[in-house]
């Protein structure tokens, strides 16, 4: 294969928040039909270096130069999305920028006319688009509202907008984050399918098996820093991660236990709520030393069951028993005083108060036990104690127990969450999403965390996306689809494909 | 190019300069319409300074005027801090008059160490009640407590005038919507003899100090700072988010009741529907003044005040309006959340010239 010609260059690409430098000269060539992954963790530099490319941040130093139709590279003018628009950059957002009461049509023409003359320009725009449609395999019905569309047609929704408008690069950001496994190898060819026509591709991503399925090369980010970059075809797995964390990565792997006595059990719950927060008939058992993984594709009523575990929700109906007894009181308090450690989905948001120190927070939960307070008064020495000590066992980095807590990582921060809830030795944990956006090297510390605990005979509810996880630490499997729990499935020697295909669900797709 | 950027630490030298600094831009700001009014501003500042400080009475006068503002700027700041934005500061302190009234104009016949904190805590419980409901009903239903808590004020007042005409009128005020003078044993004695500066102020210092020592050192005051900067994790971490807005909300209105009887029991002496020259809107300035700091709010209730008196004694003196005062203060709020900004921002000279790397 002759080398196409380069479409898009970032030189010497510098930019600083304050004393942090989250990308340092960072250097890298997309050819024309190319795709190119670009690997890291969360904090690596990724999301800051495609934000440069698209205009939203001006470089400290360095420069974006994009080919223009003659082929010839042209410095970028920086901070102008407009002019990134303009030089063919399209940019689907991980986070998807569609107005919901408009069709599929009018938002992909949205902001290339003016809004009052969208249906006039209608009958041409739609012969473009569907001739792109065509082209590309992505198929959309291009007049249901987008309120209606699934999570996957909405992507193709916004890929289209992108190529409505003409784009010759592609930036993907984490595309496959809200897909089930069957969605994103459709993804994957269209994209493949993409760039045979001569579409060139940048996307981001931090799960190492797709990236070795649907790119061309591989860019691999780590501080800010280029630290490597390989033809997908001769990268291997291993290396490519200890690329991105920088060292070498043990595996996690649980070991083989007996399975104890039942420690909770739901029987037929059903948690009110709207389509997305609600949970039908659910019935569900954990026992003493087992992990029970929870798949499913977000938005299936994954929220409803961790809030209700969580003691923030009480049944509609069902019921809720805890070594048999029926759970009395649904309150956070009570389920801690219960021995329920839980870990919440979003960190910053329900676990920690930034505002406070390290040392209020370790303690929030217990707050109003003895040994923290006398007759209402804090007790200061107890609470930092706690702390320092949680701080040395669980290895949070931070400058003590005194710092506001939200100067801490996200790392850190889950790392705090585990201290406080699994140093009373909880009998049952919830762990919601416990790894999401964290790097490789504190995943496996919460990894190991959650398979001590198990060890300990602790019982574990673990809801992830990632399947990876929930196969690699699970004994148990249950399936989790517009709201209704599938039986638990025996994670030994479970298949993907079928994983997949309950995650869907049976007709979701024309249903939702 | 100027770049915007997030200080990585705060510094608290600067949090604590930065009101200081305000309030002298402030006032710098506030020059250029006195200049305009025709007076000279040095000269002006030189007639407030003294209105405000210049003698014993002056100073009585300024720490009457700070009294209030105290107790409704510690109502505003520790309602504030658990993002319970109460704006009803006025009609809580009319509804802690209204209480001081109706018991210590000679409904109960007790002596003075009976009657003063009978009506203290008539005008607390009243106060405190009068917020229950906007909170109740933000807790229940949602409803926007800014809306409410504001419209009460109005209500509350509209009330007031409804008892000064009727039931509460004093029958020897010769037709004047006024209500019959507290009794002597009810009255709040004055710290100076022949001054107006009374023990209202005390009463201020102590629930100054109660509410810094409840926030910094007990569960309570750490719940309520938990609640108010996370509510949902504070929530998911078991801290009783319900009964801690209650409770912020108890205390607030009572503050603000406190203020009433304050003005009532230690000043007037009578209850009339211009008690209050909005002291309970002044109380929300006082908090922002302060960062929501309980210490804080004594000198920014200072500052007030003493803008206040000083520029009746400038307008006197320069025949400059007294309105003045209005300008400054509001300058000077702008000015604080401009210096807050500050605080936790950085602006810094950016070159996009790919230049050797620096720093």
């Amino acid at each position: 294969m002759t080398e196409a010609p380069v479409v898009l260059r970032l030189d010497g690409i510098t930019r600083r928040f304050g004393a942090l430098v989250a990308n340092d000269g960072i250097d890298l060539d997309l050819r024309r039909g190319e795709i190119v992954a670009l690997l890291g963790e969360n904090g690596a530099g990724k999301t800051t270096l495609m934000n440069i490319l698209f205009g939203h941040y001006v470089a400290d130093e360095g420069v974006v130069s994009v080919a223009g139709a003659d082929g010839v590279l042209a410095p970028l003018p920086p901070g102008s999305p407009h002019a990134a628009l303009a030089a063919g950059i399209g940019m689907v957002h991980q986070h998807f920028t569609l107005a919901e009461n408009l069709t599929g049509l009018e938002n992909i023409m949205l902001g290339t006319e003016p809004i009052l003359r969208l249906r006039k320009r209608a009958g041409a725009a739609r012969r473009k688009v569907e001739a792109l449609m065509g082209g590309s395999g992505l198929t959309v019905d291009l007049d249901v509202q987008v309120s209606r569309l699934t999570v996957g047609e909405r992507q193709r929704v916004e890929i289209l907008k992108a190529l409505y408008r003409d784009a010759r690069i592609l930036v993907l950001d984490e595309p496959t984050a809200v897909l089930t496994p069957g969605e994103s190898e459709g993804l994957f060819a269209t994209v493949r399918a993409l760039a045979a026509g001569g579409l060139s591709v940048i996307f981001i991503s931090h799960k190492l098996g797709e990236v070795l399925a649907a790119s061309d090369r591989i860019v691999v980010l780590r501080g800010g820093r280029k630290v490597g970059e390989m033809a997908t075809a001769e990268a291997d797995r291993r290396r490519i991660a200890e690329m991105m964390v920088g060292r070498e990565v043990p595996a996690s792997r649980r070991t083989p236990r007996e399975r104890g006595r039942v420690l909770l059990s739901l029987e037929r719950v059903t948690v009110a709520g709207d389509h997305r927060r609600s949970l039908h008939d659910a019935t569900l058992e954990i026992a003493e030393g087992e992990i029970v993984g929870i798949a499913g594709v977000s938005g299936n009523g994954q929220a409803a069951l961790a809030a209700l575990m969580a003691g923030l929700v009480r049944p509609a109906s069902g019921a809720m028993r805890l070594h048999g007894a029926p759970v009395a009181r649904h309150d956070p308090r009570a389920f801690a005083r219960l021995g329920i450690a839980r870990i919440p989905e979003d960190r910053h948001h329900d676990g920690v108060v930034g505002a406070m120190t390290v040392a209020e927070n370790v303690a929030l939960e217990d707050i109003r036990e003895p040994r923290f307070q006398r007759a209402g008064f804090l007790r200061f020495g107890a609470i930092r104690a706690r702390a320092a000590q949680a701080i040395r066992d669980y290895d949070v980095r931070c400058q003590g127990p005194d710092i506001p807590a939200r100067l801490l990582s996200g790392g850190n921060i889950q790392k705090l969450i585990l201290a406080r809830g699994l140093d009373r030795e909880p009998r049952l944990i919830l762990a919601n999403q416990p790894t999401r956006g964290l790097d490789i090297g504190a995943q496996t510390e919460v990894h190991r965390r959650l398979l001590d605990a198990r060890a300990r005979g602790t019982g574990v509810l673990l809801i992830s996306e990632d399947l990876d996880e929930l196969m690699a630490l699970s004994d148990r499997i249950v399936v989790i689809s517009a709201g209704r729990l599938s039986a638990a499935l025996p994670a030994e020697g479970l298949d993907r494909g079928r994983l997949g295909m309950m995650m869907a669900g049976h007709d979701e797709e024309r249903a939702a | 190019m100027i770049v915007v950027e997030p200080r990585a630490t705060l510094s608290r030298p600067l949090a604590a300069l930065a009101p200081v600094l305000a309030g002298i831009a402030a006032m710098l700001l506030a020059a250029i319409p006195i200049a305009f009014a025709g007076a000279n501003p040095i000269a002006a500042y030189g007639y407030m300074v003294s209105g405000a400080f210049g003698s014993m009475f002056a100073f009585s006068e300024t720490l009457t005027r700070t009294t209030p503002l105290i107790l409704t700027g510690l109502a505003a700041a520790v309602a504030f801090r658990a993002r319970l934005w109460n704006i009803g500061g006025e009609g809580q302190l009319y509804a802690g008059a209204l209480a001081a009234v109706a018991i210590g104009t000679g409904a109960i016949d007790a002596p003075s160490w009976v009657m003063i904190p009978l009506v203290l805590l008539a005008g607390a419980v009243a106060g405190a009640l009068f917020f229950l409901g906007p909170a109740v009903l933000k807790l229940k239903f949602g409803a926007d407590e800014v809306v409410t808590t504001l419209l009460l004020n109005f209500v509350m007042l509209l009330f007031v005038q409804m008892m000064l005409e009727g039931p509460l009128k004093d029958p020897m005020s010769l037709g004047w919507p006024q209500s019959a003078a507290i009794t002597d044993a009810a009255a709040l004695p004055a710290l100076i003899p022949r001054m107006r500066v009374h023990a209202g102020l005390v009463v201020g210092l102590v629930a100054v100090l109660a509410v810094w020592l409840m926030m910094k050192r007990t569960v309570w005051g750490m719940e309520i700072r938990a609640v108010g900067e996370n509510a949902p994790a504070a929530r998911y971490a078991g801290i009783p988010v319900t009964a801690t807005v209650l409770r912020v909300a108890l205390l607030s209105g009572a503050l603000a009741g406190l203020a009433g009887v304050g003005e009532v029991a230690g000043l007037k002496g009578y209850l009339t529907s211009d008690l209050s020259p909005g002291f309970g809107y002044s109380g929300i300035v006082v908090a922002m003044l302060a960062g929501l700091s309980p210490l804080g709010v004594v000198a920014a209730a200072l500052f007030i005040a003493s803008v206040f008196v000083g520029a009746d004694s400038m307008s006197r003196g320069l025949g400059v309006a007294s309105y003045i005062a209005d300008l400054v203060v509001a300058l000077s709020l702008l000015s604080v959340l401009v210096g807050g900004f500050f605080t936790r921002f950085r602006l810094r000279l950016a070159r996009r010239t790919p230049a050797g790397a620096e720093g």
